[in-house]
């Protein structure tokens, strides 16, 4: 795992612009933190790399955001509100992640069983109010 | 996404659609009957000359029917309860599947899965019974949540704010649309939610804050930042900082002076809301010259915000009742009603775009 560190909101957008050249479709990124520690303004950064109009709001009530682009679709999933796996599966999960699409899953962590086997991950950790410590598998 | 399209069954049912358009499209006075899946709550809901006959919710009330309560999200499982709904909503009503003259169906945006029940259902009775369907945006049925009860004046700026949306509408007329500002990150139910259960409230928890910030006495007020959108144009929302500042203030208390404190943070927390609304209200209004104003969705349940609105604009000010904010399929049949009386006829096709501007919505 490597050690990455970001000392503000557009820190961290930034390291989601870079992901933004390094993920290939069908590639699924597991986003692990606390609320508020970046997990979505990660993905903004992300997909304004994709594309500068994109408004990323937060997938935390719809379970899923889903941004068609030029080069590939983005799913942004949040397990936050769940309290099991079946639900998932009841609103179609297994359909989103069978495509090309890049998935990112914030609160993936909670259900094991629906992570798909070769997944990246993120850990985000907060050390104080601006300052983040990321882990990741990923090549960045 | 996944792309689910009923063409095939849109070209089956085209011939009988006009048949009865003709038909219908004078017809004011219409019994429809309404159904929404498109999030957590499942709904059937019967109209009669734009009169709620019945509007039957799958909420913890209807638990005992069903026997037993179930976690809240497994109120996702729609399709075993859509059945049962149907039927009780007919028996309320004292109306029987011949009466129904239009069937309105949530559509679009929404969950794949969800969605689909509904859709599923509407497509099943169509078959059935050759009634005439069409497909309703959720947001649409929000926004025609105000004009089930009052006669709403247009031109209209109206406010949906709830846990998946927080965007502000003008409304010319019904189906007219111009978006004129949203949130750029969370929706202000997400953000009573998501505070709420960083002070202990269990989720979801507007309502706890409210009752939390009605115990706080006095002028005392922390100064929670509301968050300025500049990147992009319009009168949107940013409730993102707000959140993690409510957290930082929290983190920095001993569990004892939280509790002392919660109603401090809960009346500040809403305060800061209600703030970041005026302000964006009081200013499309100022630019549009558009007075008349409604607040619908979820997060229009909350006393406190509806007296913030209408302490600042008087008496041109609506909101629907309580029941009518939540999602429901009476807002639902009032918007395919309006849009089949206005000349649509969209047969339901499951779309999970939010956009509502005519243009897309009407295809």
């Amino acid at each position: 795992m490597k050690r990455l560190e970001t000392f503000s909101r557009e820190e961290t957008q930034i390291l989601g612009r870079k992901l933004a050249h390094i993920l290939c479709p069908g590639d699924v990124v597991i986003l692990t933190g606390d609320l508020g520690s970046g997990k979505t303004e990660l993905v903004r950064g992300f997909m304004h790399e994709l594309d500068p109009n994109a408004i990323v709001r937060s997938p935390s009530f719809s379970l899923v955001n889903s941004y068609p682009t030029a080069r590939f679709t983005v799913n942004h999933f949040d397990f936050y509100r769940l309290s099991a796996a079946e639900e998932l599966f009841e609103v179609g999960y297994d359909e989103y992640l069978s495509t090309d699409a890049i998935c990112f899953i914030e609160w993936g962590e909670m259900f094991p069983e629906a992570i798909p086997g070769n997944c990246y991950r993120m850990i985000f950790t907060e050390a104080s109010e601006n300052h983040r410590v990321i882990e990741t598998d990923l090549p960045l | 996404m996944q792309s689910f399209t009923f063409s095939r069954f849109a070209n089956r049912f085209k011939p009988s659609q006009k048949l009865f358009s003709n038909k219908l499209f004078t017809a004011v006075n219409m019994v429809v009957l309404g159904i929404e899946s498109s999030c957590d709550e499942t709904s059937i809901a019967i109209l009669d000359n734009g009169k709620i006959l019945s509007n039957k919710i799958y909420t913890q009330k209807e638990h005992t029917a069903f026997g037993g309560v179930v976690p809240e999200i497994a109120s996702r499982e729609h399709i075993k309860k859509i059945d049962r709904l149907y039927r009780n909503a007919l028996e309320e009503s004292g109306k029987t599947i011949s009466d129904i003259e239009l069937i309105a169906v949530t559509d679009r945006p929404g969950l794949a899965g969800a969605l689909l029940v509904g859709i599923s259902f509407a497509s099943g009775l169509h078959t059935a019974t050759g009634i005439p369907t069409i497909g309703v945006n959720h947001l649409e049925g929000h926004i025609a949540s105000v004009m089930l009860e009052n006669d709403v004046p247009f031109p209209l700026i109206t406010l949906v704010v709830s846990g998946g949306h927080s965007s502000i509408y003008r409304i010319n007329g019904f189906g007219e649309y111009e978006i004129l500002g949203q949130t750029i990150d969370d929706a202000a139910g997400e953000a009573f939610d998501k505070v709420g259960k960083m002070i202990g409230f269990q989720y979801p928890a507007g309502r706890s804050i409210e009752e939390c910030a009605k115990l706080h006495t006095g002028s005392e007020l922390i100064d929670f930042p509301i968050g300025k959108v500049r990147e992009h144009a319009g009168y949107n929302f940013s409730f993102s900082g707000l959140k993690t500042s409510v957290k930082y203030y929290a983190q920095k208390l001993s569990p004892e002076e939280l509790e002392i404190q919660k109603p401090l943070i809960c009346h500040s927390f809403q305060q800061a809301i209600i703030k970041a609304i005026l302000n964006n209200l009081k200013d499309a209004v100022r630019d549009t010259g558009i007075a008349n104003i409604a607040m619908v969705g979820g997060v229009a349940c909350n006393g406190t915000i509806r007296d913030a609105l209408k302490a600042t604009f008087g008496e041109s000010v609506w909101f629907p009742s309580p029941i009518l904010c939540t999602d429901n399929a009476a807002m639902i049949a009032k918007a395919g009603l309006e849009a089949w009386n206005s000349g649509d006829r969209r047969f339901p096709s499951m779309q999970p775009t939010a956009d509502i501007s005519r243009k897309e919505f009407r295809k």
